[in-house]
């Protein structure tokens, strides 16, 4: 009986596909692959500790690829959900894809396809919701800063996106749960962490690194926001619905509101 | 800048321009150009009004003087409210700004008739022009054609804009007489046809040409007001099949008329607006462009209006009988798109999914299939099906009292298109 261990990788993307390959290697059946630090390991356990292999993951990757374009997609936006067990549920996607019972990844009448489907398109919502409600304030020293708190881990899916779009000005975005966040500096995109003593939601009081003129056009928009209501129209559980209360601190729309 | 100002004039100018409820920023393609500012085409909505839509652009009025009259509009010459002017440069600067905090994705610029429509259109060029020329801003925009306005100023127009729109507003030629007695039906047909000919010549050239220049990549729309001259549903949607049809619109839009005026020829002030007729418009409208159906077979002679209580989908199921049962694992894709219940998005996935086995209850429960309606229409891989021989009223009765339970608010609240 070898079926039972756990695989402890740390943290990262290219760890999990080495833990995968890991599993495969030694033929695990059912993987138990925890992340450093968030380990529950029962008492007769046995664990081993993965140390993240490029080349070892590089292999799963291309594996997988070669298998399925869209598969891919849903194993990297799942694995951003951070979801409890979802390695495990990963693990057993993968083994369904390379195995000989795989069907195909659009076979939506299998649990396991359907479950990481499911969590992929979630990802995918959020990372639609930050694009949409990302809100850059700009600072003295001109960089346009926004503060976010996903639901998921999605900077690194919306980053190709702001850069594309946010071209001629530095920005920074800041995942204050996850404690990191991405740094345009007009050439490229770097990953940074920042000691931020003071979070900068869209609060009422105004903060001495912005400049004025932020607050100015900040007013400006809340202002719009209303005008652009219709009075004999509202429809507060369809607004909530789209614009679900926990990313109001960060909107300066709603900034009374919070 | 005097921001003072600039928010008096906001406050008056988007508060006008809110009856426009096209809020579309996609369907172009412009990409950054030469690391400049934005790009268009994803069409995100930012926000939400409280009223429950998309706010994607800016979008204001330059100006709500107007020479003429319309009764159903809040501009109108008439009507004795505060009025105010955009400068040019204060639009690019509101547009470039919001843009750059990621507050939307461009500009939607409309605006009153001041001095002709020739002079007004052209304001609204010089706007779109200096974003594009100056700011190098690759994002968004919206401009409005004046009626009235001459070829070569739409012609102008479109080299800058994404998409342009002229309002239709009365669905028919005899309302319009009623209600806009100084404006000519041919004053809106006119920059129509012009930007309808010139995205035809210019995607004609870039066959040719791949390099030629874009001529307003995300076509062109028009809105209709419901509701205000007392026309029937048949008259709305055989006209927006007219402008989809003949002017290769991309978008009609439907606006529930919201009472702005006591005028006798308007319904009054406190009505109620026709926000459940709305959204059985738009899906029809949806059942049109996405799923196969054509408008006579929803709308004709002697079913001019559209059923209130269920949607128009369902409506015609219930007309049609005749085609159903269908087999969820046999029938083609035309066919599973008219099945009550059924959305575009489960058509493709029982599709995929059948390929693999048979599919029962259980899996089009898990595809996301609103079963409460489809139950009836359908047969699956599963000996057990409605056998009862049920006529329309029946069918009709039991879905509407399965939806009561589960969605009070269905009539009032649900604003959503099918599944
Ligand atoms: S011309 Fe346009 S802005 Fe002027 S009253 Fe008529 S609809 Fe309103």
């Amino acid at each position: 009986m070898n079926s039972t261990k756990t695989l402890v990788y740390d943290g990262s993307f290219n760890g999990f596909l080495t833990a995968v390959f890991i599993g495969y290697e030694q033929k695990l059946a059912y993987a138990d692959i925890q992340k450093k630090g968030q380990l529950q390991s029962g008492l007769f356990t046995e664990t081993e500790t993965i140390f993240t292999n490029l080349e070892k993951a590089q292999r799963v990757w291309n594996g997988v690829k070669n298998k399925s374009n869209s598969a891919i997609k849903n194993i990297y936006f799942a694995f951003l959900s951070e979801q409890n067990n979802m390695e495990a549920l990963l693990y057993r996607y993968i083994q369904k894809l390379m195995g000989s019972t795989y069907k195909g990844a659009t076979d939506f009448s299998d649990d396991c396809v359907l479950k990481i489907n499911s969590l992929a398109q979630k990802v995918g919502r959020e990372k639609h919701r930050m694009e949409a409600f990302v809100r850059f304030q700009l600072t003295k020293d001109e960089v346009y800063f926004a503060n976010i708190e996903p639901d998921f881990d999605v900077l690194p899916l919306i980053s190709k996106h702001f850069r594309n779009r946010y071209a001629d000005q530095s920005w920074i975005i800041y995942d204050v749960k996850r404690k990191y966040g991405l740094y345009y500096d007009l050439q490229t995109v770097e990953i940074i962490s920042l000691d931020l003593t003071d979070i900068h939601t869209n609060s009422l009081e105004k903060s001495a690194v912005f400049t004025d003129a932020e607050y100015e056009y900040q007013d400006l928009w809340n202002n719009y926001f209303k005008s652009t209501t219709i009075k004999s129209r509202i429809n507060t559980k369809l607004h909530v619905q789209h614009v679900p209360k926990r990313y109001w601190k960060y909107l300066s729309e709603k900034k009374e509101a919070v | 800048m005097d921001f003072n100002r600039i928010k008096e004039k906001l406050n008056i100018l988007a508060d006008a321009a809110k009856y426009d409820v096209s809020c579309s920023s996609s369907g172009s393609n412009r990409k950054n150009k030469d690391k400049g500012l934005g790009d268009a085409g994803n069409g995100i909505c930012h926000t939400y009004t409280e009223d429950g839509r998309c706010v994607s652009l800016l979008k204001i009025l330059l100006t709500n003087h107007c020479i003429f009259d319309c009764a159903y509009c809040v501009t109108r010459k008439s009507n004795d409210i505060k009025r105010a002017a955009f400068k040019i440069q204060e639009v690019v600067d509101l547009t470039i700004n919001f843009y750059r905090r990621n507050y939307i994705e461009g500009l939607f610029l409309s605006s009153g008739i001041f001095k002709s429509p020739d002079h007004t259109m052209e304001r609204l060029i010089a706007v779109a022009k200096k974003l594009r020329l100056e700011e190098n801003f690759n994002g968004y925009i919206h401009l409005k054609s004046i009626p009235g306005a001459s070829d070569e100023l739409m012609y102008e127009a479109g080299l800058y804009a994404d998409r342009l729109s002229v309002n239709i507003e009365i669905p028919t030629i005899s309302g319009l007489k009623l209600l806009a007695p100084d404006k000519k039906h041919e004053d809106f047909i006119k920059p129509m046809l012009k930007v309808k000919n010139e995205i035809i010549r210019y995607s004609e050239e870039r066959k040719i040409i791949k390099s030629t220049a874009k001529y307003a990549p995300a076509g062109q729309s028009t809105q209709m007001i419901i509701g205000a001259t007392g026309e029937s549903d048949k008259d709305i949607m055989y006209s927006a099949t007219h402008f989809y049809k003949n002017y290769k619109m991309k978008r009609v839009y439907y606006s529930g008329y919201v009472p702005i005026s006591t005028d006798s020829r308007l319904p009054s002030l406190g009505s109620e607006v026709p926000m459940l007729r709305e959204n059985r418009l738009y899906q029809t409208d949806w059942l049109l462009r996405f799923y196969g159906f054509s408008v006579h077979e929803i709308l004709d002679a002697d079913n001019p209006n559209l059923e209130m209580d269920i949607d128009p989908k369902l409506m015609w199921a219930l007309r049609n009988l005749n085609h159903f049962p269908v087999d969820i694992n046999k029938a083609d894709a035309r066919m599973l798109a008219r099945i009550p219940g059924i959305g575009m998005g489960s058509v493709h996935k029982i599709i995929s999914g059948r390929k693999y086995r048979n599919l029962s209850w259980e899996h089009l429960k898990k595809m996301g299939v609103a079963l409460n309606r489809a139950k009836y229409f359908i047969i699956c891989n599963s000996n057990d099906w409605e056998r009862r021989d049920l006529d329309a009223s029946k069918i009709k009765g039991m879905i509407l009292q399965s939806q009561n339970g589960k969605f009070k608010n269905q009539y009032t609240n649900q604003l959503s298109l099918f599944n």
